[in-house]
């Protein structure tokens, strides 16, 4: 029964002049009835697009993390036209390349090495290599991990894996096959909560509690195991990770919140008022609830990236996916081979794969975290 | 200062003598587009033991005003110039520590929806103890402090035992009772209530404004009211002020500026309410939005509304000055207010 | 508007009995045995063109009545009789398929103007719902009839404003948009619940003013319900007091006012705060407060409030309505003797 009390000032008020100058925006001179409403509703996207968009620009948070993954994102389109252009595949294959890189050691006497990459003792020499071998000859033997090299027909500006592949190619491929996962898994999860959550709001009382027990099964359900047999028994691309990970994440927690979020879009009165419009069911549910939770599902699908990027990483550093290659495949790599403990001797092989999956998470993450601000007005600095 | 029954029960009070005096406040609020002008300039006096209203629409400065006197305003607003003396005591020059002494012991406040902030997990006694223990700490014992809750409670027209109840055993118009409680704890000179009665129902308002106006008449209480409900101004204030956007356009006391006011949004906005008495449907309509407080019209702020607007009323502002004996209005045209008497009879 | 006894011609809305209850459950696999009558078999009459104000203070059911007659909840019993012409039709028994003809005669205008349109559609979207959900009209004609309704409400030139968004308008904007929305598919009868109680004082007048400029013009009847007696007058030219689910008293608003009969409405009109300082009124005293109408007990719903209540009160089942002047009644045993 109160008014609106504020200490706010009231929202704009415009005035006949603005008012007018919105509505040529959107008819361009035209009568408003002639203009046709597609043409209308477009511009109205791009109106209110770009005024979200003033507010996702004053987050720097946001705008830095969104050129992060820009970056990552030229990587991902890099990789395919490096491939087919100046990169031999043989050489250059994220899984099937390799490069015999020599490295030409210098023999040493016993006990005075004083860089292990570049020089060996002579004891060690004459019996792994050639028992005539003399204190200072050179001798290449190939090597992998090679560290990096920058000139040659074959540079590898990040050296090579245990197999002799080139390390900077596969982190281009782990880009492409992070964006690829990440998207399929967030888009799934998403897709699923926002569609159960709006439809046990809606309808509450036994289809709610059918949808929730369901989830109840579906969290029940050990992920690790179930995808431990999947691999055994199937190759597991990307898209098919993408799409479990999304199934088991959908019924779980952002059901939930994207239900609270739904059930409290139903009580409000332009949900009475659309039923008394004539609604029916599904008309409420897609035309009114679904679009007023479709931000928070939007902001959900953000840290949904963040987390299936950790997500695969994870398995497949233990060595319990088979994906052909990603950054979680090369860390897994490097530790399978003995290389993970080695500091930073073998840098290569561990930080720029462990700094990609770190760095792209966290940037969906503070993207994310940008966009909340544009979606919880309440957030906004005054 | 010692507490008991006593100091709850008998006061002093000349009404010649003021408690309060606001003296040209101006305060604004910064925000990112710019500084919202949300008090322009606003002067009045409330003396002992008088009751005073300050009406108004949404965003017109009146709640921004009663929280200025007990600098509880926001972080992001700003006092650009004014004084407001209690007792000849400027409030706005104290820092914090004095501030805090004043607060609740000199000026207390009931606060729109306070009675609907009462923590659930508490008793309604224990959250009252909270104020007597930050106001007088280790001065009373636990006994004391239940006998002056009970005081309190029996003031405010509560069963006394109550003080060991939760606020859900509590209806609205209880609730609302426990508040004021709380607000005279501390036997404050002043109470100010925003909106104490807008969520309520009609029945149990007028208990609520009854004794209001008892602890206004037997404590020898100064009141400010706020609202926006004029029906409920009318009937409990002595003196009243209309404000607009943020200015104060009209001020007196009650009766005269009912009976002629003369400030043309006055004169709409008291003609502008529905009545069970009086005729049907001869009001005043009010056309036009309230302005935006980021950039406000230029001289008299409700001139694009005004039905006497002339070119000066958008160059220079009027000063809010006597015109009847007692009666302050800041309107250049206050003279021909009486015509719209004749416009509505039509 | 004469206060005519509606009798003659057919009433627009006949209302037999109705009730309401909503269980109170008690545990997961218990029939609930505790209801609350939030609506306990009421009766009253609407004329074609007549507005009826529904009064009362929180809890009494009048929220509860108007949505029971726009349908979006079901009444436990009792009958809603809607006569439009040759459509005749007991609210209750509207199928599913004959629902949208019952939404185009029969529309609600909403509390709150900032929560009762979506925040995501334009005015345009939100006025034309009906015809959109009933695949009436092409787009420019749906886009015609809504221009035609927002310069009915007021809205010039309606072309600015057919396609703003909720939040870049006023409450009173908002609050006309609600009625073009309601009078877009011309309706018999609308149930306005509380419409200007969320507005600024100066912009209720202009709202209720095109309220009624509107049911003359269009012949619209008005069921208003609202906590406000000064309002209802201004609106209605017959009231309904209700009081814990029952109609107490109702009447000719003037006669209402000016000789209140049953005890409820003597209280609650003498509690009315009246905006002049030199009218004094002499509130009657009641005791207690309201409460919930929690499986009540059969004798008048007033008895533990009433200062009149007596033997005749204890010993019998809630009042009828009893004839206490033209087309005025009340609901009380003893109202000839105070």
């Amino acid at each position: 029964m109160a008014t609106k009390e504020t200490l706010r000032p009231e929202p704009e008020f415009l005035e006949e002049e603005a008012n007018a100058a919105a509505l040529e925006e959107l008819v361009h001179g035209g009568d408003v009835i002639a203009t046709p409403l597609w043409k209308i509703r477009l511009r109205l996207l791009r109106r209110s697009f770009s005024q979200n968009w003033g507010l996702f620009k004053e987050s720097k948070m946001g705008i830095v993390g969104l050129i992060i993954i820009a970056i990552f994102g030229l990587m991902a389109v890099a990789h395919p036209i490096l491939m087919n252009t100046v990169w031999d595949p043989r050489v250059y294959h994220p899984e099937t390349g390799y490069d015999a890189v020599t490295t030409d050691y210098t023999i040493v006497e016993d006990g005075t090495v004083t860089d292990p990459l570049t020089e060996m003792e002579i004891t060690e020499a004459r019996i792994e290599l050639n028992p005539n071998i003399r204190v200072g000859q050179t001798y290449s033997i190939p090597t992998q991990p090679a560290p990096p090299t920058f000139d040659g027909d074959h540079p590898h500006y990040l050296g090579t894996d245990p197999l002799g592949r080139d390390i900077f190619s596969q982190l281009l491929y782990g880009s492409r096959a992070a964006f690829l996962l990440g998207f399929v898994a967030a888009f799934t999860t998403v897709f699923i909560a926002t569609t159960i959550g709006a439809i046990a709001a809606y309808y509450g009382g036994a289809i709610d509690g059918f949808f929730m027990r369901f989830a109840d099964l579906i969290l029940l359900m050990p992920l690790l195991p179930l995808l431990i047999v999947l691999s055994a028994v199937i190759q597991i691309n990307m898209v098919l990770l993408g799409i479990l990970i999304g199934i088991l994440g959908g019924f779980g927690a952002e059901a939930i919140v994207l239900k609270s979020q739904a059930l409290s879009i139903r009580v409000k009165s332009y949900i009475d008022a659309a039923r008394v419009a004539g609604g029916g069911d599904s008309h409420i549910i897609f035309r009114h609830i679904v679009p007023n939770v479709l931000p928070l599902s939007f902001l959900y699908m953000m840290f949904g990236v963040t987390g299936a990027i950790g997500l695969e990483a994870t398995l497949s550093f233990f060595g319990l996916l088979n994906v052909p290659m990603s950054w979680g495949i090369m860390i897994n790599t490097a530790q399978s081979q003995g290389y993970l403990l080695s500091g930073t001797a073998y840098w290569w092989l561990l930080f720029p794969a462990g700094l990609a999956v770190s760095i792209l998470a966290f940037a969906f993450f503070i993207v994310g975290r940008g966009m909340d601000e544009v979606i919880n007005p309440r957030l906004r600095a005054r | 200062m010692a507490l008991s029954l006593d100091n709850l029960e008998t006061r002093q009070v000349d009404p010649e003598k003021p408690l309060i005096e606001v003296d040209d406040l101006i305060m604004r609020y910064k925000i990112k587009a710019g500084d919202v002008s949300a008090v322009e300039g606003v002067t009045f006096t409330i003396h002992q033991g008088e009751a005073v209203g300050l009406v108004g629409e949404s965003g017109c400065g009146k709640t921004s005003t009663a929280l200025a006197l007990l600098r509880l305003l926001p972080s992001n607003a700003e006092y650009i110039s004014g004084e407001v003396r209690l007792n000849g005591t400027d409030l706005l020059r104290l820092n914090t520590d004095e501030m805090r002494k004043k607060r609740w012991k000199d000026i207390a406040m009931v606060f729109q929806g306070a009675m609907n902030s009462w923590n659930p997990v508490y008793r309604v006694g224990e959250q009252i103890r909270e104020v007597l223990d930050t106001h007088f700490r280790g001065e009373l014992t636990v006994d004391e402090q239940n006998q002056h809750m009970e005081g309190l409670f029996r003031a405010v027209g509560l069963p006394a035992e109550m003080i060991h109840r939760y606020p859900h055993e509590f209806s609205g118009g209880m609730r609302q009772r426990a508040v004021i409680a709380m607000a005279l704890a501390c036997s404050p000179d002043l109470i100010i209530a925003d909106e104490p009665t807008t969520a309520l129902d009609v029945i149990v308002q007028d208990q609520i404004l009854k004794e209001l106006k008892r602890i206004q008449r037997d404590l020898g209480m100064s009141i400010l009211y706020i609202s926006h409900d004029i029906a409920v101004i009318a009937e409990v204030t002595d003196s009243l002020g209309v404000m607009y956007a943020g200015k104060l356009v009209e001020y007196g006391p009650t009766s005269e500026v009912f009976a002629r006011p003369r400030h043309p949004y006055a004169y709409l906005l008291l003609r502008s309410t529905p009545s069970i008495t009086g005729p049907r449907r001869q009001l005043a309509p009010l056309g036009g939005e309230p302005p935006d407080l980021l950039h406000p019209p230029s001289g008299c702020r409700f001139h694009p509304r005004c039905p006497f607007a002339t070119e000066k009323c958008s160059l220079e502002e009027p000063p809010l000055a006597e015109v009847l004996p007692g009666h302050r209005v800041a309107c250049w045209h206050w003279e021909e207010v009486p015509e719209l008497e004749e416009e509505l009879k039509r | 508007m004469t206060a005519t006894a509606p009798t003659q011609t057919k009433p627009l809305i006949d209302v037999i009995d109705l009730k309401k209850l909503f269980p109170i459950s008690r545990g997961l696999f218990r029939a609930p045995t505790d209801f609350v009558h939030a609506v306990d078999g009421i009766d009253f009459k609407i004329a074609p063109g007549e507005s009826l104000g529904l009064v009362g203070e929180s809890g009494c059911g009048k929220s509860t009545t108007g949505r029971m007659l726009v349908k979006l909840i079901e009444p436990t019993s009792g009958h809603i009789q809607f006569n439009d012409g040759d459509y005749e039709r007991d609210v209750a028994n509207v199928s599913r398929g004959e629902i949208s003809e019952f939404r185009s005669r029969v529309q609600m205008i909403f509390q709150d103007p900032y929560e009762s349109m979506n925040p995501r559609r334009t005015v345009f979207d939100t006025v034309s719902e009906p015809l959109a959900v009933q695949k009436i009209g092409t787009i420019p004609e749906r886009e015609e009839r809504v221009l035609d309704l927002l310069q009915l409400v007021g809205l010039t030139p309606p072309e600015n404003f057919l396609f703003r968004f909720p939040h870049e308008l006023s409450g009173g904007q908002r609050q006309r948009i609600a009625v073009a929305r309601a009078l877009v598919m011309n309706p018999r009868f609308v149930v306005a619940d509380e419409p200007t109680s969320m507005l600024d004082v100066s912009i209720r007048i202009s709202i209720m003013e095109l309220m009624t400029e509107l049911a003359d013009e269009l012949g619209v009847s008005y069921l208003y319900i609202t906590h406000d007696l000064a309002v209802a007058r201004y609106m209605c030219d017959r009231i309904a007091v209700m009081y814990l689910g029952k109609i107490v008293e109702v009447g000719p608003t003037e006669e209402i006012l000016a000789h209140p009969r049953h005890p409820y409405t003597r209280a609650l009109l003498s509690a009315v705060p009246v905006p002049d300082p030199s009218f004094h009124r002499t509130p009657v005293e009641i005791k207690g407060g309201i409460s919930k109408a929690i499986n009540p007990a059969p004798e008048c719903r007033f008895i533990e409030r009433c200062p009149f209540a007596a033997q005749v009160c204890e010993e019998n089942p809630h009042p009828p309505l009893i004839e206490v002047g033209e087309s005025h009644f009340a609901a009380c045993y003893r109202v000839d003797e105070i």
